[in-house]
């Protein structure tokens, strides 16, 4: 007989989309991100196949400008931004403190009902022919000039704040209030900080940029005019209200993912975490100082130079913390026992490639340099370093090392680990071009460039098609696992942790029994030390 | 559950009586020519309401500690929104050529 | 390293060990334990239940303060840029109609604050139900004095956009901008209302129904702190929107 678990504990569609269980819920959300996933990346592709040629041959500038705005409104609202926290921060977060489930279960349910209404409303604006303003929305262009469909994009982002919303409340509400006995904050994974962290920002940067897109959408609908110049608006408003919040949403998809490989090099280095209260603490500093930076996006938007000054500082005080957590891993990783099964492969490449990002990020903080490279392919390779070498390595690590927990079964390891080096490969072949492109001046959002920039534009797409492959290849053996994958038990990895003292995958109610914590759950011990022990 | 702290009728009495008060004050302040000082008036009465509403008909006087944190700290990040929007608008301009 | 069978390890870091043998796990069986028909099965006591029921809300409402703040930045840059333009517009509102609001809201307050008392006392249904139902009156009262107000705009060509009369104005630019705020950040706060008396409908209900007493009131607790939060943000609306400059006109 089957053992029960939270995926055999009820049959049929209704037991899935009226489930008030954390796990099914995730599984819900990790089906409708990756098909979020596949939209995007579509989008990204019309994108590398126009750039193959330097004349705008394959699209009209409009169709472009549709192409690329789709691109980034998919993906960093409708994956990027829930990907980690709203699957394995679902998942993993009750689990992880010891208690049955998130505070408010009907609220997480309502939260995915949620995402899938704004997705709608997106993707209606997609079909009925797109919007064209970057995914930045910027006036006057986004509310006198361009086409209608931008109130229904609009509509659709600011319904999807809400799902985010409802999961950072459900986070931080959970974390206060529903941890184990024992459970300390100290004694907390430092994925349930990350998640604590990521939480605030979603919380206090959300609903600015909802009451901002609504904004836009009134003044298109309704005539009220707070951007428009002619009452005496002031597009740059808009640029302080949008950033506000889309500054510290990119720590929104980058602290998870730091959660995610934090958990991953301790389990594969067989080593407790170095510095484990200063990775805590980095993650606040960065949730906090990531609300102080906004600005940087505007140094050359007409601010003031005095509050450019401050932005500018302000942004190199925010490395800070990242560096610190990016010193503290290798201390880990160093004279830890270290295996590279797939997980570890993707946090090592984090690791890396997160670390090219964010020392370009402090190029763009620099007003003098930003000059230079504002608007050009330089910005869209930072970016693209944290939020694809970052961010998405993240997510896959963090898939792929808790795989056996949420579906019971184990993958093909070397099929992993050969789609890990493909997508490292891929992604590098992809975006490090893109930094040699913008720096030599190539601008962004253009569907046209001049011929002397064709060789790093092939290399790029060329990329990307490798990367698309390095992302095609988890399907394969991740649904082959599902029916042929050997069955997992409570501890595949010989990790540490509360979910792998459970079973695989977990009951519905997670714990039989509520546990009482004694020790902090990081407690690796050494193979050399391991026979001192027994 | 035992019940939270029961507030008497009487504070909430007294709290609606000072919101009346503070809403008369704050009418008659306006017609009144302070200068600059119009504003501090005005904001400070509406902070002094809002505090009372908060503290006592939210409970927050008798309220966790992490409770008073987190009501702070939403009115801090407005304050961050404010100070730093207006440290651009306020400062263009002050180096000379630069005012758009 | 990845296998199908665990590993031993020395220390587990909790205690009692967690049952990881499946026979532990009995499908279908609820064992029978005496608890509060409203705890829900994830909290461990109604207490836990109430404070991350208060606790939740807090947070949500540390969401709308933003969610309105973005409004008030847009309100505080124009008006730092027009002044005049500002204090022309917001003369021709109405003080009679903003202050009565505002002791309207104010008055809301205290039946909300005395509906949670009640609840939180055990008072009788009918006594919750009371307080509540007053607390409605006057929020309809308040987006009833809102709707005349809007329509003497409408009659008088101040709504923002094609049908504005620029004529009327010394700093037309400036007024049609104030009014777009206007109705934003007062739309915005009639539709919370409007939300806060579905939301009082429904406790009306449960309370009807004898479901509030002194073990379990989070429920009115919580719609407490959306409605009292709802007049906070009209005790700032009001000096801000209708009490520009006053002092250099006359009535």
């Amino acid at each position: 007989m089957e053992t029960l678990n939270y995926l055999n504990d009820g049959h049929g569609l209704a037991s899935w989309l009226l489930t008030k269980d954390h796990k099914r819920i995730a599984i819900l959300y990790l089906i409708s991100i990756t098909g979020f996933f596949a939209i995007g990346g579509f989008f990204a592709m019309l994108v590398r196949l126009e750039l193959l040629t330097p004349a705008g041959d394959l699209l009209s500038a409009e169709t472009y400008n549709k192409v690329f705005t789709m691109h980034g409104v998919v993906m960093v609202f409708f994956f990027l931004i829930p990907s980690i926290p709203a699957v394995l921060g679902n998942f993993m977060v009750p689990i992880m403190i010891g208690a049955k489930d998130l505070a408010f279960p009907r609220i997480n349910l309502l939260s995915w009902y949620i995402y899938i209404l704004g997705g709608l409303f997106t993707l209606t604006a997609a079909l009925s022919g797109g919007v064209d303003t970057g995914w930045t929305f910027y006036t006057p262009y986004s509310t006198a000039a361009a086409n209608s469909h931008v109130i229904t994009a609009a509509l659709g982002i600011f319904i999807t704040g809400f799902s985010s919303i409802l999961t950072g409340l459900n986070f931080i509400v959970t974390i206060h209030r529903m941890r184990a006995p024992g459970m300390t904050w100290f004694r907390l994974p430092l994925f349930i900080w990350a998640h604590y962290a990521t939480s605030l920002i979603m919380i206090l940067g959300t609903p600015v940029v909802a009451i901002t897109i609504l904004m836009v959408a009134a003044e298109r609908a309704l005539h009220l005019g707070i951007f428009d110049p002619a009452l005496g608006g002031d597009p740059v408003l808009f640029q302080h209200l949008f950033w506000f919040y889309s500054h510290p949403a990119v720590y929104i998809m980058i602290l998870p993912a730091m959660g995610v490989v934090s958990e991953i090099i301790q389990a594969f280095s067989r080593k407790n975490i170095f510095g484990y209260s200063f990775i805590a603490f980095s993650s606040l500093a960065i949730a906090v100082i990531g609300f102080l930076v906004w600005g940087h996006h505007l140094f050359v938007a007409g601010q003031s130079v005095y509050a450019g000054m401050l932005f500018s500082i302000l942004s190199f005080v925010v490395a800070i913390p990242s560096a610190i957590k990016v010193f503290n891993w290798t201390a880990t990783i160093y004279k830890g026992s270290v295996s590279f099964d797939s997980p570890m492969l993707y946090a090592a490449g984090f690791i890396g490639l997160f670390t090219i990002g964010g020392l370009t990020g402090l190029f763009l903080a620099a007003m003098g340099l930003d000059i230079h490279v504002h608007d050009t392919y330089f910005v869209v390779a930072h970016f693209h370093y944290i939020m694809v070498g970052g961010a998405i390595m993240g997510y896959l690590g963090g898939l792929h090392y808790w795989w056996p927990k949420i579906t019971g079964r184990l993958y093909s390891e070397p099929w992993a680990r050969v789609a890990a080096v493909i997508v490292f490969i891929g992604f590098n072949l992809t975006f490090f071009p893109q930094f040699v492109a913008g720096y030599l001046g190539m601008p962004r959002r253009y569907h046209a460039y001049p011929p002397e920039f064709q060789v790093l534009n092939v290399l790029s797409s060329a990329g990307a098609s490798i990367l698309a492959v390095g992302y095609l290849i988890p399907f394969t053996y991740f649904a082959y696992s599902l029916f042929k994958g050997e069955k997992a038990d409570n501890d595949p990895w010989g990790a540490r942790g509360l979910e792998w003292e459970i079973p695989s995958p977990p009951p519905t109610e997670n714990f039989t029994v509520s546990p009482i914590v004694t020790e902090g759950t990081h407690q690796y011990v050494h193979p050399s030390q391991e026979a001192k022990l027994a | 559950m035992s019940a939270g702290h029961v507030a008497p009728k009487s504070l909430y009495y007294s709290v609606f009586l000072a919101l009346l008060i503070g809403t008369a004050l704050t009418v008659a302040v306006a017609f009144v020519d302070l200068g600059a000082m119009n504003n501090v008036a005005m904001l400070t009465i509406a902070c002094v309401k809002a505090l009372l509403v908060i503290l006592f008909f939210m409970h927050v006087r008798w309220g966790t500690r992490l409770t008073w944190v987190v009501v702070a700290s939403g009115f801090f990040w407005l304050l961050i929104l404010f100070s730093q929007t207006m440290s651009d608008f306020a400062t263009r301009g002050w180096i000379a050529g630069t005012l758009k | 390293m990845l296998k199908g069978h665990a590993e031993h390890f020395p220390g587990s870091i909790h205690q009692p060990p967690l049952a990881s043998n499946v026979d532990a796990i009995q499908p279908g069986v609820h064992i029978e334990h005496p608890h509060h028909p409203k705890l829900q099965h994830h909290f461990d006591d109604m207490g836990q239940q109430a404070e991350a029921s208060t606790l939740g809300m807090w947070v949500f409402l540390v969401t709308e303060i933003m969610f309105f703040g973005g409004l008030f930045m847009a309100y505080l840059l124009y008006r730092w840029q027009s002044p005049a333009a500002f204090q022309e517009a917001s003369a021709h509102l109405s003080i009679g109609w903003g202050g009565f609001n505002t002791a309207v809201l104010i008055f809301s307050s205290l039946t909300m604050a005395l509906a949670v008392r009640a609840a939180q006392t055990s008072e009788s249904s009918r006594t919750q139900v009371g307080w509540i139902l007053i607390t409605m009156f006057l929020g309809v009262v308040f987006l009833g004095v809102k709707a005349i107000e809007y329509t003497e705009k409408f009659r008088d060509h101040i709504v923002p956009g094609p049908y504005f009369d620029a004529t009327k104005w010394e700093h037309p630019a400036g007024v049609e901008m104030f009014y777009s705020l206007y109705f934003c950040m007062t739309g915005l706060h009639a539709l919370h209302m409007i939300i806060g008396l579905g939301i009082m409908t429904w406790l009306a209900i449960m309370a009807s129904k004898r479901t509030f007493n002194a073990e379990y009131y989070t429920p009115v607790e919580v719609a407490g702190l959306y409605w009292h939060f709802v007049d906070i943000v009209w005790i700032f609306l009001f000096p801000l929107l209708y009490l520009i400059g006053r002092h250099y006109h006359h009535g």
